[in-house]
């Protein structure tokens, strides 16, 4: 080892080191300064996304308010179904995975695929795959669930309506929400939530129905497992509704329309709640609620019967004789007919000398027909006679103060409005004057006119409490307080007031006289335990064609013979009911409507007087 | 008491000692809570303190020319088992890992110590400063387990070698216009630097300069861990109360990233008393290394504590975003397997530079 300068080696050295450590020093500044702005001056941003990070708000979904029928009978409520859901990210492989479920739970995998596509969210998120699914497939799944990584079953809250297709186009249905309906709603109140009313009661009430929604606030992990809840709002159910549809009745106009084609609609005409509101064929709601399929969605779409079209509310059929009572009565308080001033029906009525004739449904006439019998007998000619004088807008107003040619106001969605033509409709509408011919066709409740069940049940209210108008509606008196009265209708406790009070009671005893005279059109369907029913028949032409060509009945294709109608109320001196039957294509008035309603009321009467004598045991 | 104490300080330097020993007990607080309150965790990591405990003591009774001869027994030694790994090696993705059966251990931990121990030799064997057929070897004796270790991939620990290598040669006065030739050669090479490293450390590069740009990928050890430090505030969230590394948001939390753990529990007042316990011993260092007595044990000592401090600022400046996240450990702190006898038994060698001066001076 040769000689070194030991001192100069110490100095050079500890120079070095002094740089080393001046550099350290600055270094050491430098980190410090670094975690005071993350620690100190940027606290905050970080705690608050530290806080993103853990904490997750979860929406808890309230219960969906249940629905009564007026007897307490549960018509729509709420059920678990199980629900098979797949959180894409963590299937390794979607395609094997749906083939193999496809297989093992003997599941279509190409309605699989389409659900897994057409559902919102992200790819952490759940995906529903399918819901509903029954008791053996979940059982299959879980047997099997080691094969399905990301894959699992879940409980989810679900609509189930137990009557099915009695009660579905009052009720209507709930669905899967729809990204266009999401975003008309509350986004936070509907956080989470999956069904929503789609038609009928359930859509109208969808604000009571559904209730607020509540959240916690949970602590997750990096893998978004719960940890534990930190906040817990709950949520506030919605509310429970009790309709006015009296369910044995609603039952027993099931079954009497069961193979027809046609609405029953029977209001209480002292407070327009409705008792029975009937669309036949119906269909079953419950097949909407899980997501219907592609199959069974266009078996109904497609069919003729047309099940999903509410008839009650939409169908606008000819009102035919049913106004007749409402027209006398206009032509009473107008001062264009006296109610003893007779006509004389040949069978027929012309216009001019030579004109066409207009026939009367009675080929060989009624003979001298004063108001009261042409009521009981429906004579056409009479309302002929009567309509040419009245003229259109006569006979316009006249109905119009029934409710007739607009919409009720009850409380379903959809209503329409029906029509009751005038010389200005025809004009801005069809852009055509207004024939003479036209007014007396009217004037039988034909030709551009139409009603829906729902107008003649509420048009034979107004009849039958002397003029009362009640808005008909589905919700009890104890349900009125959560609808804050905004829901009832426009019109309800207006009054139809006469000059002349006694051409309600000339009128009403006409119509009593329809059921109980031996010449009127409704003999045959007189109530049991003698009470007094009040009604009027309706035949309401489709097409000319059995007129033209003379043919019997049964002859014509069923889609041109005539609307079968009728309108009621009992007990005629202080009704409780009013009732409106209309059969489609069913033939005469008097042989298939007036039947269908005796049935309905005779068990609505049944049923107060076990009530009654139940109350006094 | 105080004579047994004076006893001892003959044998270990206790200032130094008790710093260490600050900081091991700190690492094994936070470890406990990065470790999700394992236990297991905090047995095995106190088993690797007393085994780096005993190593400390016993190179501590070596003297200074003791270990100047073995040095490059240990450096070849190394060498040779850096090939082996290379050929045999069982590692996760990386062939880094010696298994003894019950013992597993990077050969590139040997080289930490080794590598400095050479070249100290190497530059104070002549007088300073070290002539270029000198700094020439000093580059073939730093080169050769750089290249070794590079490829295992281990770039953060080549990169620490090339540094206490560079270190003495800086210490040992080399002229600062040998320094500016190498500066200048540093930026000519480092596009080809750049074409070499491999695709993931370009990555870990490119993401220090804009962690958003990629969230759930490179960049998602750095967010969440400046989430963890920035919420951690000035006194943190307690002990056991950190939620990103107890809800796993934070990756490597018990490894690399254990600053992360200590800055979201004990807050900006708890970094400022590690920072005081990592400066007590680099101080109390230092102050050894101004009364040794010779350029082997200067240059040797200043190596060993100007590379643990380099450690320190590397993990730290990773784990705060401003370097490229290179796996580093923090000192004493991170949880790992072999650094930790490395690191204590590196400052057995301060110590014998210590009290083997005091030893020659007492007589």
């Amino acid at each position: 080892m040769e000689l070194k300068n030991s001192k100069f080696e110490r100095r050079v050295l500890l120079t070095r080191f002094k740089l080393i450590c001046v550099v350290f020093v600055l270094v050491v500044l430098v980190l410090v300064a670094r975690l005071f702005y993350l620690q100190i001056q940027n606290n905050e941003h970080f705690s608050t996304k530290s806080l993103e990070n853990r904490i997750k708000i979860e929406p808890l979904v309230p219960a969906r308010g249940l629905i009564f029928s007026r007897n307490g009978k549960l018509i729509a409520g709420n059920s678990t179904s199980l629900s098979l859901v797949a959180i894409p990210e963590k299937v390794a492989d979607m395609k094997a995975s749906l083939a193999r479920l496809g297989e093992k739970l003997g599941l279509d995998e190409a309605e699989l695929r389409r659900s897994l596509v057409s559902s919102k969210g992200k790819s952490f998120e759940k995906h529903v795959l399918k819901a509903d699914l029954t008791e053996k497939e979940a059982a299959i799944f879980a047997a099997n669930r080691f094969q399905f990584p990301g894959i699992s079953v879940i409980p989810n809250s679900s609509r189930h309506y137990p009557l099915g297709s009695e009660m579905a186009h009052v009720l209507g249905y709930v669905g899967r929400i729809r990204p266009e309906e999401l975003k008309h709603l509350d986004k936070a109140n509907y956080r989470g939530t999956r069904l929503i009313g789609k038609t009928g009661i359930e859509r109208s009430l969808e604000s009571l129905l559904h209730g607020t929604s509540g959240y916690q606030r949970v602590e997750v992990n990096a893998e978004g497992r719960v940890i534990r809840v930190v906040e817990r709002q709950a949520s506030i159910p919605g509310e429970n509704i009790q309709l006015t549809i009296d369910f044995d009745l609603q039952r027993e106009a099931f079954k009497a329309l069961s193979g027809k084609v046609g609405s029953v609609v029977a209001i209480d005409p002292n407070n327009g709640e409705v008792l029975v509101a009937i669309s036949n064929p119906s269909f079953d709601p419950n097949l909407f609620v899980n997501g219907i399929t592609q199959g069974q969605y266009d078996a109904l779409i497609n069919s003729k019967e047309r099940r999903l079209f509410n008839r009650f509310l939409r169908g606008q059929y000819p009102p035919g004789s049913t106004i007749k009572p409402i027209v006398a009565l206009g032509a009473l308080e107008a001062g264009i007919k006296r109610h003893d001033v007779s006509v004389f029906c040949p069978g027929f009525f012309r216009l001019t000398e030579n004109g066409r004739p207009y026939r009367c449904w009675a080929k060989k006439g009624h003979g001298n027909v004063n108001m009261s019998a042409s009521i009981v007998q429906s004579c056409d000619v009479y309302y002929y006679s009567l309509a040419k004088k009245f003229g259109i807008q006569g006979l316009h107003d006249s109905l119009t103060l029934f409710g007739l040619g607009e919409k009720t106001g009850v409380n379903l969605p959809g209503e329409k409005a029906g029509l009751v033509p005038s010389a200005d409709w025809k004009r801005e509408n069809l852009g055509k004057s207004w024939y003479k011919g036209e007014t007396l066709i009217s004037g039988i409740g034909q030709g551009f006119m139409l009603a829906t069940p729902m107008q003649l049940a509420h048009a034979t209210s107004i009849l039958a409490t002397k003029g009362t108008v009640k808005t008909p509606h589905f919700f009890r008196e104890s349900n009125h307080s959560l609808l804050n009265g905004t829901n009832l209708g426009r019109s309800d406790g207006a009054t139809v007031i006469l000059k002349n009070q006694d051409s309600w009671d000339l009128v009403r005893e006409a119509m009593v006289q329809v059921v109980h005279g031996k010449s009127g059109t409704a003999r045959t369907s007189k109530l049991a335990n003698g009470i007094i029913f009040a009604g009027k028949t309706g035949t309401a032409q489709v097409s000319s064609v059995d007129h033209e060509l003379e043919l019997q009945p049964d002859e014509i294709p069923v889609h041109l013979r005539d609307h079968s109608l009728f309108i009621g109320y009992a007990p005629a001196e202080s009704p409780v009911i009013a009732i409106a039957v209309v059969i489609e294509n069913g033939g005469s008035g008097s042989r298939v409507a007036a039947p269908i309603a005796k049935r309905v009321v005779d068990k609505f009467f049944i049923g107060q007087s076990k009530v009654l004598t139940s109350r006094n045991k | 008491m105080i004579n047994v104490l004076s006893i001892l300080n003959r044998r270990i330097d206790l200032p130094l000692a008790g710093g260490l020993f600050v900081l091991c007990v700190l690492g094994l607080v936070v470890l406990f809570s990065a470790s999700g309150e394992s236990t297991g965790v905090l047995v095995s990591q106190m088993m690797r303190i007393g085994i780096g405990i005993f190593v400390m003591l016993s190179v501590a009774q070596l003297s200074p020319s003791t270990i100047l001869r073995i040095g490059p027994i240990f450096y070849i030694a190394g060498i040779l088992l850096l090939v082996a790994v290379a050929i045999w090696g069982d590692g996760q993705g990386a062939h880094r890992w010696i298994d003894l059966g019950y013992i597993r251990f990077q050969p590139s931990e040997i080289l930490k110590l080794a590598v400095p121990i050479v070249i100290a030799a190497i530059v104070s064997n002549r007088s300073l400063p070290p002539s270029a057929r000198g700094l020439l070897l000093c580059v073939l004796v730093i080169f050769v387990p750089v290249v070794l270790i590079y490829f295992q991939p281990d770039l953060g620990t080549a990169i620490l070698v090339t540094l206490s290598g560079l270190i003495i040669i800086f210490l040992g006065g080399v002229s600062w216009r040998m320094i500016r030739y190498f500066l200048f050669l540093l930026c000519a090479f480092a596009p080809i630097v750049w074409y070499f490293i491999r695709d993931y450390q370009k990555q870990r590069i490119l993401t220090l300069f804009s962690p958003e740009r990629d969230p759930l990928g490179t960049g998602y050890h750095i967010i969440q861990s400046k989430i963890a430090i920035g919420s951690g505030g000035a006194y943190g969230k307690g002990w056991l109360n950190g939620t990103q590394s107890h809800l796993e948001f934070l990756p490597e939390r018990a490894t690399d990233f254990i600053f992360a753990v200590y800055c979201e529990e004990f807050g900006f007042v708890g970094v400022l008393v590690l920072f005081m316990a990592y400066a007590l011993v680099v101080i109390r260092s230092i102050v050894i290394l101004y009364d040794a007595q010779d350029t082997f044990s200067r240059l040797l000592g200043g190596a060993i504590i100007f590379t643990f401090a380099s450690y320190v600022f590397v993990n730290i400046g990773m784990v705060v975003g401003l370097l490229p996240v290179v796996g580093v450990p923090l000192p004493l702190i991170s949880y790992g397997g072999t650094s930790m006898v490395t690191i204590l038994g590196s400052f057995g060698i301060l110590m014998s530079i210590q009290t083997h001066k005091k030893f020659y001076a007492n007589v």
